[in-house]
């Protein structure tokens, strides 16, 4: 993109936020977001996002999207990952390993089935929502 | 299957003494019986602190937070919360009202929570990559409005009346910084950003570099509109290559947007930012040794004033903020001055991060309103102490601060108080220590960091640092003298009073609050040679009692060192001369017959 | 001047405006101790002796480096103060080695001074002591980092007076020390000699090699003739060391101890810089009139000038004027023309100079060119310091010592001479020969005020009954480079060169506040030196190079004429690209 105008960059951002809204509201995707601050990479985000790849790969899912992120703040718990599945709470996992990745692919995205072990607290609310 | 409810049992280590583990097979068991095992899901999960008030239960999607729970609550939770949607109100977690004033907007909270996050609002939820991302949370709107609808001076009020203090150590307020710049006559200003994070255990400005790199950018683009400035640097250590490399992908992504560069949104304002890599010198997160280091010189301090602000970088006046205050600087413009004073204290507004760790179940960042209580930051957002071992004390302001115990849990933290309790707030590590922490070995370890990184300009920092090592030094190797405690003082306070930078200047806070407040433990070591914490090798003594020693043998074979002699049946007898203090016989007796002395 | 009020100690006075508290307060007759801090130098804020009170801050400040604020009231001494700074000292003393009775500056090291002021008894602290190998790698200074207190002047003055950066700061923390960058010895880096550490070293850490055993052995020895010269600034200083004035002139005094000491011959460099103008103004007058050479031409007499020049500009090699230092002049004419005159072998005589200076040490044995007459033309190079330790050494009472005179046929001089020793001298010395070489005619008052003073660069313009003679003078070295500068600019864009006749002299002040003079020396004293210089001048009867007859003499008899073979051979020389760091 070229550089922006005062009126270009308003655009983007409403065009961006209904996006968000949309999805929300629609809630028709499902998003791994993966924490990949250097704490979350020294703990092996990198395994688990490899993790979350494969076994996407292996059941053929199209309609998720893995992301990166910066740290959640959740150190202790690292890997973090938030999972958001349509008609499911938001859910963030901590000491994600690719074989916990795989299980959170096979049980919680294919049957709506949480994690045991693993799930962590949302560390704060938004201020921006 | 279709899972209506799903129920959340903190399940940390912590908790199953708090009969996790009966609350789960209980909630089993009663959706078993209650006929909905299919509706709904029960999950253990990991520690959600807050575990003074645990076992904490959580019922989604109702939201029904429960706390202090029962096993003999399960069957109330499924009946009411699962198959009726109703709280169950006896053990639902009520919000404290008033503890923090009413500014504590909690409304938009999912639950009660003690932290709030403004430097980190984006951090774990955007991806720093993508501008768009940044940009649909109301990035760069901070900017728009500083480009077109208000003028410097505005944004001068607007910082005054929210009542940001710098978050890197001293607490100066940021508008009194900005406007010195801005009233100073001259061509050419800067902006520099202090990345250069290097307390032990923080990483705060790490985390917020990596997982928000562009409200740095903004930040630093609305200052150099404020006070006429058009160049920004970000000093940022070599040792953060993750940071260094999100924040140049940001600055790309800003430039090809325009938000950075020349012309910014048409508003025919130039402003672009450059990275300066530095080599890790703690000294250099003082600013006039950062400037120096930047300009290519030896990273040392100069004597203030004049200020940075007047006479800064290249001798120009300079805008110098650290990440954590440059993060908040977007969110106050969007949101307000007036909305960012209603958080934290009468003095010190506005939230902070805490990197927690130490001795603590849940390390990590917590970005908290001035004014928690340390009490709350460590026994209900980090979860308490682990392995149920007994709370000591807190080291804030990292090696510039000072311990805090017990006694002052309950303060309420802002920059004022933790000053008055004979710390700082520092840049925001926070260390935990439990029983088992000697707080001369504490202080070693802290000293042993300012003597590394003291630059070596000034005599009292120098030369102090390492004589306050010394007397450690011999302390915890039993050689200390009762004299050495007033020695140590006469020090501390020269340095405080006579070194050139903060480096030097409260190097001795440490040990000069902590003889405040665990002066006995520093007596231990020195009148009974005595380290109770067992961590001053040279003081801890494994000792055989005969008459409870049966021979087993098991501690002879767990020597690494072949120091314990003795017949199969009879007493064994610890080598002190060979002993290596390793604490393996001591871990293998199974008769107690090992003391540590 | 802007004055604002202030208090000190309650007291209320009238200061100038920006003033540092410790000027201030030595204007008002109070004393704060120091360390690290000289009037030479921007203050470096290191040694945190000179901290005071501002009434109402609970923080102390640097008085060396906080400039007053008008309605302020200082406390400068205090019990909490005395302290502080006690405590300072008492640690910056448990890491010096306590050698006072056997170090170099003992009685004038200002450590020890500041410890005799606290009235310290003992060190409550541990002693520690680093001990590091000496650096002795140069023939001019010993650099003895054991007892280094690291207060920086050292540094500084290398890095922002004289721009050499042959010191740097290593390592950090209590690791921290002053050495060449990259741990090579001196004569490996740029150091170019000039001693103006060891001048402001406030400690025994750097100091001039001395070699006054070396001039007891040669007296002392029945087969050498020792023939000793004194250059023009030594005469205003050294009676600094015996309580004298600075300024006051003891030239007839020092012939006199040389003699008491042993020497055989007394000459004065003053002669040879007489001779230099007649070499280097006929140079000068040579390149302006016959276009024998670029301009302009730049003085070459500073041996830490021609040094740092070699290493910093090399593309200056064809400015530099060929006349040798009036040291180095005299040390030749001594071998050869004195030799011959008194009938001594030039193998027997030892040539000895005295001299403000730690460079000319180096100079002597720079290269093949300083043994013009067959054999080292100067054998030995004492300066002010160590001639002051060995007439204190001889007890003899300087200050009440009787004038005697030089010896001929080298020892007379003019007053053009003796202003060498000034910054602008060599320049006013060589306007005064080359007016009468151009124009054929008298300069009519021989006091050349545009290029006296201590502006750090001079510039000016001489009328040669209508030719104008540009000039620039600079001094302290990093002061040379926006004259370089300037003739690299013209150089590069093929214009008019600036200035015929340039002058460089390493040290602030020039030779009278060389590296190897007294102790303590700060533009006040400069200024007595200075002024001694200028009286010198004026009281003599001669005041121009070409009138001294000795010179007449050795032109008549020996050399011929200025520039000629033989003036080639004895008096001039080359100079060759140095690199910076030789490893």
């Amino acid at each position: 993109m070229a550089k922006m105008t005062l009126e270009e960059l308003r655009k983007l951002r409403s065009s961006q936020k209904s996006e968000m809204e949309r999805r929300d509201v629609e809630g028709k995707e499902t998003h791994i977001i993966v924490g990949m601050g250097t704490c979350g990479i020294a703990a092996g985000a990198k395994g688990a996002l490899d993790g979350f790849l494969d076994t996407i790969k292996k059941n053929n899912l199209d309609d998720v999207v893995v992301k990166q992120t910066g740290c959640m703040g959740l150190c202790y718990a690292e890997p973090t990952v938030e999972v958001k599945v349509p008609g499911m709470p938001d859910t963030i996992y901590g000491n994600v390993d690719a074989k916990v990745a795989a299980e959170i692919v096979e049980k919680h995205i294919m049957h709506k089935e949480l994690v045991q072990d693993h799930i962590q607290d949302k560390p704060a609310g938004d201020i921006i929502k | 299957m279709a899972v209506k409810n799903y129920i959340l049992v903190c399940g940390g280590t912590a908790c199953e003494s708090s009969k996790g583990d009966d609350i789960f097979n209980n909630l089993l068991k009663e959706a078993e019986a209650q006929g909905v095992a299919d509706d709904v899901q029960i999950v253990k999960t990991g520690c959600f602190g807050f575990c003074e008030k645990g076992p904490i239960v959580k019922v989604l999607p109702e939201q029904a937070f429960y706390v202090e729970v029962k096993p003999e609550d399960a069957g109330e939770i499924i009946s009411e919360t699962v198959i009726k949607g109703r709280m169950v109100d006896r053990i639902l977690y009520k919000p404290e009202k008033g503890a923090k004033g009413d500014a504590f907007d909690i409304d938009n909270i999912e639950f009660y929570q003690k932290q709030y996050r403004i430097v980190l609002r984006n951090c774990g939820l955007i991806n720093p990559e993508d501008i768009d991302e940044y940009i649909a949370r109301d990035g760069y709107a901070a900017l728009e409005k500083c480009l077109f609808d208000i003028t410097p001076d505005q944004i001068i009020e607007e910082l005054k009346v929210s009542g940001l203090r710098g978050r890197g150590g001293a607490g100066f307020p940021t508008w009194m910084k900005w406007n010195f710049t801005k009233q100073v006559e001259s061509d050419q200003k800067y902006i520099v950003c202090n990345a250069d994070e290097g307390d032990p255990g923080a990483y705060m400005d790490r985390s917020t570099l990596e997982g928000d790199p562009h409200s740095i950018l903004e930040a630093m683009t609305i200052a150099g509109i404020c006070v006429g400035a058009n160049m920004g640097a970000i000093y940022i250590r070599a040792e953060y290559p993750l940071a260094i490399e999100r924040l140049e992908t940001a600055m790309a992504q800003a430039r090809e947007y325009g938000l950075l560069g020349k012309d910014i949104l048409g508003s025919g304002f130039d402003f672009d930012i450059e990275l300066r890599l530095g080599a890790g010198a703690f000294v250099c997160g003082e600013e006039t040794a950062l400037l120096a280091s930047i300009e290519g010189k030896r990273g040392m301090p100069i004597p203030k004033p004049p200020f940075p602000a007047v006479k800064g970088l290249f001798a120009e006046p300079t805008v110098i903020n650290n990440v954590e205050t440059y993060a908040n600087i977007p969110a106050i413009l969007t949101k307000g001055g007036e909305w960012f004073a209603k958080i934290g204290t009468e003095k010190s507004k506005g939230t902070k991060v805490f990197a927690l760790t130490g001795k603590i179940k849940n390390s990590g960042l917590v970005e908290v309103p001035m004014g928690t209580t340390l009490r709350e930051i460590v026994f209900e957002i980090g979860g308490g102490i682990p392995n149920g071992k007994k709370f000591k004390a807190v080291q804030t302001g990292g090696p510039s601060g000072g311990v805090i115990t017990d006694k002052y849990l309950d303060t309420p933290i802002d920059f004022d108080n933790l000053i008055s309790i004979g710390s700082m707030m520092g840049s925001g590590g926070m260390i935990v220590m439990d029983e088992d922490d000697c707080i001369v070995d504490v202080n070693r370890f802290y000293m042993d960091f300012c003597v590394e990184e003291s630059c070596g300009k000034c005599a009292p920092c120098r030369i102090g640092t390492k004589k306050l090592m010394g007397y450690l030094d011999r302390f915890t190797q039993g050689k200390g003298e009762v004299e050495d405690i007033q020695k140590m003082k006469d020090i501390g306070e020269a340095m405080k009073k006579a070194a050139l930078c903060g480096l030097g200047q409260t190097a001795p806070n440490p040990i000069l609050s902590s003889l405040e407040h665990f002066g006995h433990e520093y007596m231990e070591h020195i009148e009974e040679g005595k380290c109770a914490a067992g961590k001053c090798k040279d003081l801890v003594h494994y000792k055989i009692i005969a008459e409870k020693c049966i021979g087993c043998t098991v501690c002879a074979r767990k020597c690494p060192v072949n120091c314990i002699e003795g017949e199969r049946k009879k007493p064994h007898v610890i080598d002190q001369e060979k002993c290596i203090k390793c604490g393996a016989c001591f871990e293998g007796c199974k008769f107690d017959a090992i003391i540590v002395s | 001047m802007e004055t604002v009020e202030i208090k000190i100690n309650g007291q209320p006075y009238e200061v100038e405006k920006d003033t540092t508290i410790l000027k201030a307060a030595k204007k008002a007759g109070i004393k704060i101790p120091t360390l690290c801090t000289h009037s030479d130098l921007e203050p470096w804020a290191a040694c945190g002796i000179c901290v005071v009170k501002v009434e109402g801050s609970p923080r102390m400040v640097r008085a060396c480096a906080t400039s007053v604020v008008p309605g302020q009231n200082y406390i400068t001494h205090d019990p909490e103060l005395k302290k502080v700074r006690k405590t300072v000292v008492e640690m910056t003393l448990s890491n010096h080695p306590q050698e006072c009775l056997s170090c170099a500056r003992n009685q004038t090291c200002e450590l020890q001074e500041v410890a005799a002021e606290f009235g310290i008894r003992e060190i409550p602290f541990p002693m520690e002591v680093k001990r590091l190998p000496k650096d002795e790698s140069t023939v001019s200074l010993v650099f003895d980092p054991t007892k280094c207190i690291q207060c920086g002047r050292c540094a500084q003055v290398c890095q922002q007076l004289q721009d050499v950066w042959a010191l740097e700061f290593l390592h950090r923390g209590y690791d921290t020390k002053i050495a060449p960058a990259a741990g090579v010895l001196l004569n490996e880096s740029p150091c170019i000699k000039c001693g103006q550490c060891s001048a402001h070293c406030p400690v025994g850490a750097i100091y001039e090699n001395d070699q006054t055993e070396e001039f007891c052995a040669a007296v002392e020895d029945e087969t050498k003739h020792v023939a000793v010269q004194i250059a023009p600034a030594v005469r205003v200083a050294v009676g600094e060391a015996f309580g004298m004035e600075p300024g006051s002139i003891t030239t007839g005094k020092i012939y006199k101890a040389l003699r008491m000491l042993g020497s055989d011959a007394v000459f004065d460099t003053n002669f040879a810089a007489d001779l230099t103008i007649m070499e280097e103004g006929t140079e000068l007058v040579q390149r302006i009139t016959k276009g024998t050479g670029v301009l302009p031409q730049i003085t070459s007499c500073c041996p830490a000038w021609t040094d740092y020049m070699e290493k910093y500009y090399p593309d200056m090699i064809p400015h530099f004027s060929t006349a040798k230092s009036p040291m180095m002049m005299q040390g030749a004419v001594t071998k050869t023309y004195y030799a011959d005159k008194a009938g001594i072998d030039k193998k027997n005589i030892y040539s000895v100079a005295i001299m403000p200076c730690t460079a000319k040490k180096y100079e002597i044995g720079r290269d093949d060119n300083m043994q013009a007459s067959g054999v080292n033309d100067v054998d030995l190079v004492l300066t002010t310091r160590e001639l002051a330790r060995m007439i204190k050494t001889a007890g003899i009472d300087f200050a009440n010592l009787p004038d005697e005179e030089a010896d001929s046929p080298i020892g007379a001089y003019s007053g053009a001479g003796t202003i060498f020793g000034v910054t602008g001298g060599v320049m006013e010395a060589a306007v005064r020969t080359a007016y009468k070489l151009v124009t054929d005619d008298e300069l009519g008052d021989v006091n050349v005020n545009a290029v006296r003073g201590m502006e750090g660069v001079k510039k000016g313009a001489v009328d040669f009954k209508g030719t104008e003679v540009k000039v620039a003078i600079a001094h302290g070295m990093a002061n040379v480079k926006s004259i370089m500068d300037e003739i690299r600019d013209a150089r590069e864009k093929g214009s008019e060169p600036p200035y015929h006749f340039i002058e460089v002299m390493a040290c602030r002040g020039g030779c009278i506040a060389g590296g190897g003079q007294p102790y303590g020396t700060e533009d006040d004293i400069r200024d007595k030196r200075i002024a001694g210089i200028y009286t010198d001048d004026e009281k003599s009867v001669v005041r121009k190079s070409h009138e001294n007859p000795e010179i007449v003499q050795i032109y008549k008899d020996f050399l011929g004429e200025p520039l000629s073979h033989k003036a080639h051979e004895l008096l001039h020389t080359k100079y060759i690209e140095r690199p910076l760091y030789q490893k």
